[in-house]
């Protein structure tokens, strides 16, 4: 059942994308196939949430009728046929993303992730001060004086945990810049990074200004002060080749709604000699050793998060999106949709009265952009695109100090994916040409 | 439903029109009494501020600030144009009505006998995620009202 990932030579050796391939990989994704106020649909809300392959939707069905017992308990057939899907899955999650399988934590979505770090955190900080548990705790804790630093350009899911585990603890919250264009202040980054920094989170692409983030470089300034590296994968492992081991950080997370599987799944990638050692976020069944009426004792990564029943059949699904985005090959996606956010940014520039947020036309961006139209409101040229059935994100896309620093409060975003043809381009631009003048701006 | 019943000709002049838009500049009556009320929309980030000033009974003023959508801006509009001269009363009844058509999902008509310019956006009812942006300016002239009487 598992698939792992094309090899990249293999990969290279295959031809690029095109319009004939998606148009095939189009009759995959049934949702696509329909008219919206009496145009054909062009989906580009990817960002925001991806669409689901029959093989994904077929791969939950299947193990609701064939499959279906809670895992790791009982003796059954079932409950052993699901443990050795859902664990499967994860194997296969966790070659998709470069990490071993113990490392591989089962998440809601990319929003918990960041949550059970930050509070299995300020747990540590906890359970340091009271000699409990492993004695590198005390490192780990995240306490009065220190710091906490990710960036300007942060999704409130990447952003608000961390200000609350400063609240919990009595950290400070530093942040790295960005500066007109949206690209962070790298400049600055090292004098905003110090001794005290315990933590650098940053996502690895924008949501809002589809940058690439120079990972890399953020890395070693967080090892050159100690600090544990936290990197937002949600808008990078849908659409490139993700490893998180060679990319050296600490944690990763992502959301598996946004590649192609339903919701309510995540992943949480950790270190294996952090997650074994640190507190867990949630407790109750199914990730403990030893329970008396006092205390209890903790399983090991991945168990040790994830308490309660497991969301199974969103595993398993994730799986198949996994395998699906692997048949099809990342670097060959990653190159489709940079040019579709290439041919998105190059049209918009053209059209007069429209400001793109981020990298100018022809610097590195994933398939997406946000703009802002002078004069009309975001709610009102996502209404315009929407009459001619054309679905993208309006409003702040959960990045409000972001559109704050660049002068807006709201934005239209266009973001692509997979399925999407140069055509569903085309008509986004043609569409967006209009919004001006039906407005009489 | 066209995008033309949404954006009718009336809402679109009243958007760049901004009836009682300003509200720093302009001062309330001398001895009316004053309400204020801020609402923000947090899903796009629309606000008005928004004050009432009521004078023998009557709405004699009203005044706002906001940044937002076409549709919130020509409601509040239309709104401050629609209540001077209205007893306090009455305000509560139209807001009352107005909201009644607003949340029909297009099953009640506007009637243009009360609700005047305001019947306009009867078609925002079918969008159901535009209907806080019509309704934004009024719930905050709610607030205010009861503030001021």
């Amino acid at each position: 059942m598992a698939v792992v990932s094309t090899p990249a030579t293999l990969e290279r050796a295959l031809p690029a994308m095109d319009n004939a391939e998606v148009l095939r990989i189009r009759n995959d994704f049934p949702v696509l196939d329909q008219f919206v106020n009496g145009r054909p649909l062009v989906y580009l809300d990817s960002g925001a949430t991806s669409q689901n392959p029959v093989s994904v939707i077929e791969a939950e069905q299947e193990f609701y009728e064939q499959r279906n017992a809670a895992v790791h308990r009982g003796a059954h057939y079932l409950a052993v046929e699901a443990t050795e899907v859902f664990e499967d899955a994860r194997q296969t999650v966790a070659d998709f993303i470069g990490a071993d399988f113990a490392e591989t934590v089962w998440t809601s979505n990319a929003t918990e992730g960041l949550n059970l770090i930050s509070y299995a955190l300020s747990n540590a900080a906890l359970w340091a001060a009271q000699g409990r548990g492993d004695a590198r705790l005390k490192d780990l804790a995240v306490g009065p004086g220190d710091q906490i630093v990710v960036t300007e350009m942060e999704h409130h899911a990447n952003l608000i945990p961390w200000q609350e585990l400063a609240f919990r603890t009595g950290a400070t919250l530093r942040y790295i810049p960005v500066d007109d264009s949206g690209a962070l202040r790298m400049d600055l980054a090292p004098d905003i990074l110090g001794e005290r920094t315990k933590v650098l989170a940053f996502t690895h692409a924008s949501n809002v200004l589809g940058t690439i983030n120079p990972v890399q470089e953020l890395v070693s300034l967080g090892r050159k002060v100690g600090a544990l590296v936290v990197l937002d994968a949600c808008q990078s492992a849908p659409h490139l080749p993700l490893a998180v081991k060679e990319l050296d950080v600490d944690f990763a997370v992502l959301s598996g709604h946004k590649m192609l599987a339903p919701t309510g799944i995540g992943v949480l990638y950790g270190k294996q000699e952090f997650l074994d050692v640190l507190p867990p976020f949630l407790t109750g069944g199914s990730m403990i050793t030893t329970v008396t009426m006092e205390r209890a004792e903790y399983l090991q990564a991945p168990q040790r998060f994830e308490a309660g029943t497991q969301r199974i059949s969103q595993a398993v699904a994730l799986a198949a999106a996994v395998n699906y985005l692997a048949e099809t090959g990342l670097e060959r996606v990653h190159r489709w949709e940079s040019d579709l956010g290439q041919r998105m940014v190059a049209g918009l520039e053209s059209i007069p009265g429209i400001r793109v947020l981020g990298p100018a036309a022809g610097l590195d961006r994933i398939g997406l952009a946000a703009f802002d139209v002078d004069g009309v409101h975001a709610h009102d040229v996502g209404q315009f695109l929407d009459a001619q059935g054309i679905a993208v994100r309006v409003g702040h896309h959960c990045a409000q100090p972001l559109h704050r620093r660049l002068g807006l409060t709201a934005t239209t975003r266009a973001s692509a994916y997979l399925y999407n043809t140069t055509d569903d381009v085309d008509a986004f631009l043609d569409a967006v040409a209009g919004v001006r003048s039906y407005f009489r701006v | 439903m066209s995008l033309d019943q949404l954006y009718q000709q009336i809402i679109l002049d009243h958007s760049k029109a901004r009836h009682g838009s300003g509200l720093a500049g302009i001062a309330a009556p001398e001895g009316a009494s004053t309400g204020q009320s801020h609402q923000l929309n947090p899903v796009c980030g629309d606000e008005v501020t928004l004050r009432v000033a009521v004078e023998d009974g009557k709405v004699a003023q009203i005044s706002w600030d906001g940044a937002g959508c076409s549709i919130s801006m020509a409601s509040a509009s239309v709104l401050s144009e629609l209540a001077e001269g209205m007893s306090v009363a009455e305000l509560h009844e139209v807001i009352g009505k107005f909201r009644e058509v607003l949340r029909s999902r297009g099953k009640i008509h506007a009637d243009p006998e009360i609700l005047g310019d305001a019947a306009a956006f009867e078609g925002v009812a079918r969008y159901a995620a535009r209907v806080k942006c019509a309704m934004i300016s009024w719930v905050a002239a709610e607030d205010a009202l009861n503030q001021a009487s």
